[in-house]
């Protein structure tokens, strides 16, 4: 509560005592330039972040509830065999619905590979079982067995087999998105440091003079700590901004790509960039703090 | 006010004070003299805080500086001013607003015509809006005496004050000390310009300390 009081308070300004430290230096371009593509990045980082979040929901709960059963059998055996399975299907608990796919569904998967005018009636292809889960869906070991046994021409593919390392893959590429905001505020965090020693280091004589009028350590780090916070945030909030025109000027996702969900935010997902900035100034604000009561110290 | 009981200082490896003790009573006016390098500054340095005795104990206002963190320090430094031959300001800032840092920094209003009354006293009112480095040699100590004094603090230290100045500006500045002192603070100031002492004794009556032979004496009566 102290510190959040103390940052309000910093936000809120003391003039007067902000004139103390001289306004100008290279320090200030490079804390404001460094905040300003460090929050650039944070915004793509986080675009991907709830891009693959998206991902991972839409591939688990598109795919995860559903399983597709392969019928091959002679051609005289099909519908009977393709009958004998949805049996078995609509007695298996933990199945909602079997459906066998139509001739026309059929075509429609196959169209991509041998065009729209396949005659799939004539072909010996097998025949394709949608299953829709209920609860908590079937066990797949039982009824692989009683599939054995009453439709032996069936295999049945829970989809587990390419979702599973698809989801691990979004899971991974959640976190380094993860991992890359975090390095990108450890980096601020140096850079503002870096900066904030230069600027404590070339204003050596100003701490001199403070000093010997009576101003106290934690007087001479505020006006250092305001000063680079209030840049850091001045900087991420126009990185941002940029950031959030680059993502919002990308090109619409392809419907027809099926899983692609595009990179940019939806929805109250464009309300979470305005924590950069924010995020920022927190980071400046404690990186400048420690570096300035370090320096101080080092210099009395 | 100001009490050097034994103090020894090192630097560098050699002592440059050892058992040196004084004492700065309420309201009363000391030069400290001695040839250069003698550790005049230090000596001073010591007895406002910016150095710490190797031994022994310095006093400021009663309370042991050893003791104090350097948030303590600044503390009872609002109650000391001092004046630096090499005077330093923040030079981004007006005169005006350097001489009263000392307000600002402890968060005191400054009011505007106590300020004006100080730039009058010491003759800076033309010279108010100007930046330390566009200042003269006696402009700046003059300064630099405002700014000592703003806090109305007790004791004043002053480090070669008129070591840049030529002969009238030392005696308006010296003028200036006196007139503090008649108003009851302590005073203090390292000078080896031995006219300016003679000049003092005939206005106030001055204790004169040598530092030589790395202690302080009471120096003689052809000063």
């Amino acid at each position: 509560m102290e510190r959040l009081r103390r940052m309000l308070g910093l936000m809120a300004g003391d003039p007067q005592a902000d004139r103390v430290v001289p306004p100008t230096g290279f320090t200030a371009r490079l804390t404001v330039l460094s905040a300003a593509a460090m929050a650039f990045l944070a915004v793509f980082a986080l675009a991907m972040s709830l891009a693959t979040g998206r991902l991972a929901d839409r591939w688990s709960q598109e795919l995860a509830r559903t399983s597709t059963l392969r019928i091959s059998a002679p051609a005289d055996q099909m519908q009977a065999q393709t009958r004998a399975a949805v049996e078995v299907l609509q007695t298996t608990p933990g199945v909602a619905e079997a459906r066998p796919l139509t001739a026309d569904e059929q075509r429609a998967l196959l169209d991509p590979w041998f065009g729209p005018d396949l005659p799939v009636e004539t072909l010996p292809i097998p025949k394709l079982v949608e299953i829709v889960e209920e609860g908590a869906g079937y066990d797949p070991a039982g009824l692989r067995a009683r599939l054995q046994a009453e439709v032996p021409g069936a295999v049945l593919d829970d989809h587990g087999r390419w979702r599973d390392p698809l989801l691990r893959a979004a899971g991974r590429l959640r976190l380094l998105a993860g991992v890359s905001m975090g390095l990108i505020a450890l980096t601020m965090a140096a850079m503002i440091t870096l900066a904030a020693n230069a600027a404590l280091a070339a204003n050596a004589q100003v701490i001199r003079v403070l000093r010997l009028v009576g101003a106290r350590d934690t007087y001479i780090a505020r006006a250092f700590v305001r000063r680079f916070t209030l840049r850091a945030l001045s900087g991420a909030a126009a990185g941002t901004l940029l950031g959030a025109l680059a993502v919002w000027a990308l090109p619409e996702a392809d419907v027809a790509g099926g899983f692609l969900t595009g990179l940019g935010f939806q929805g109250w997902h464009w309300l979470q960039p305005l924590l950069i900035p924010l995020l920022a100034a927190l980071v400046a604000f404690f990186a400048t703090r420690q570096a300035a009561l370090r320096s101080l110290k080092e210099q009395s | 006010m100001i009490e050097l009981d034994s103090v020894a200082y090192s630097y560098g490896g050699g002592e440059l004070f050892s058992s040196v003790s004084l004492s700065l009573a309420p309201g009363s006016f000391h030069f400290l003299t001695g040839p250069s390098g003698a550790g005049k500054t230090t000596l001073l340095k010591l007895c406002y805080g910016e150095l710490t005795a190797t031994s022994g104990h310095v006093r400021l206002f009663g309370r042991d500086t050893r003791a104090l963190g350097r948030d303590g320090i600044a503390q009872l430094r609002r109650r000391v001013g001092v004046v630096h031959q090499d005077c330093q300001f923040l030079d981004h800032l007006p005169v005006a607003e350097n001489i009263a840092l000392p307000l600002t920094v402890s968060g005191r209003e400054t009011a505007p015509d106590d300020l004006d009354a100080l730039l009058g006293w010491v003759g800076l009112r033309r010279q108010a809006g100007q930046l330390p480095p566009e200042l003269s040699g006696g402009e700046r100590q003059r300064a630099a005496l405002a700014r000592a004094v703003i806090m109305s603090p007790d004791v004043i230290l002053a480090d070669e004050p008129t070591g840049n100045v030529d002969w009238d500006m030392s005696q308006r500045l010296l003028t200036l000390l006196i007139e503090l002192n008649r108003l009851g603070k302590t005073v203090l100031i390292a000078s080896h310009d031995l006219a300016l002492i003679r000049a003092a004794k005939s206005e106030v009556e001055v204790r004169v300390l040598r530092l030589k032979d790395r202690r302080v004496q009471a120096a003689g009566a052809h000063l």
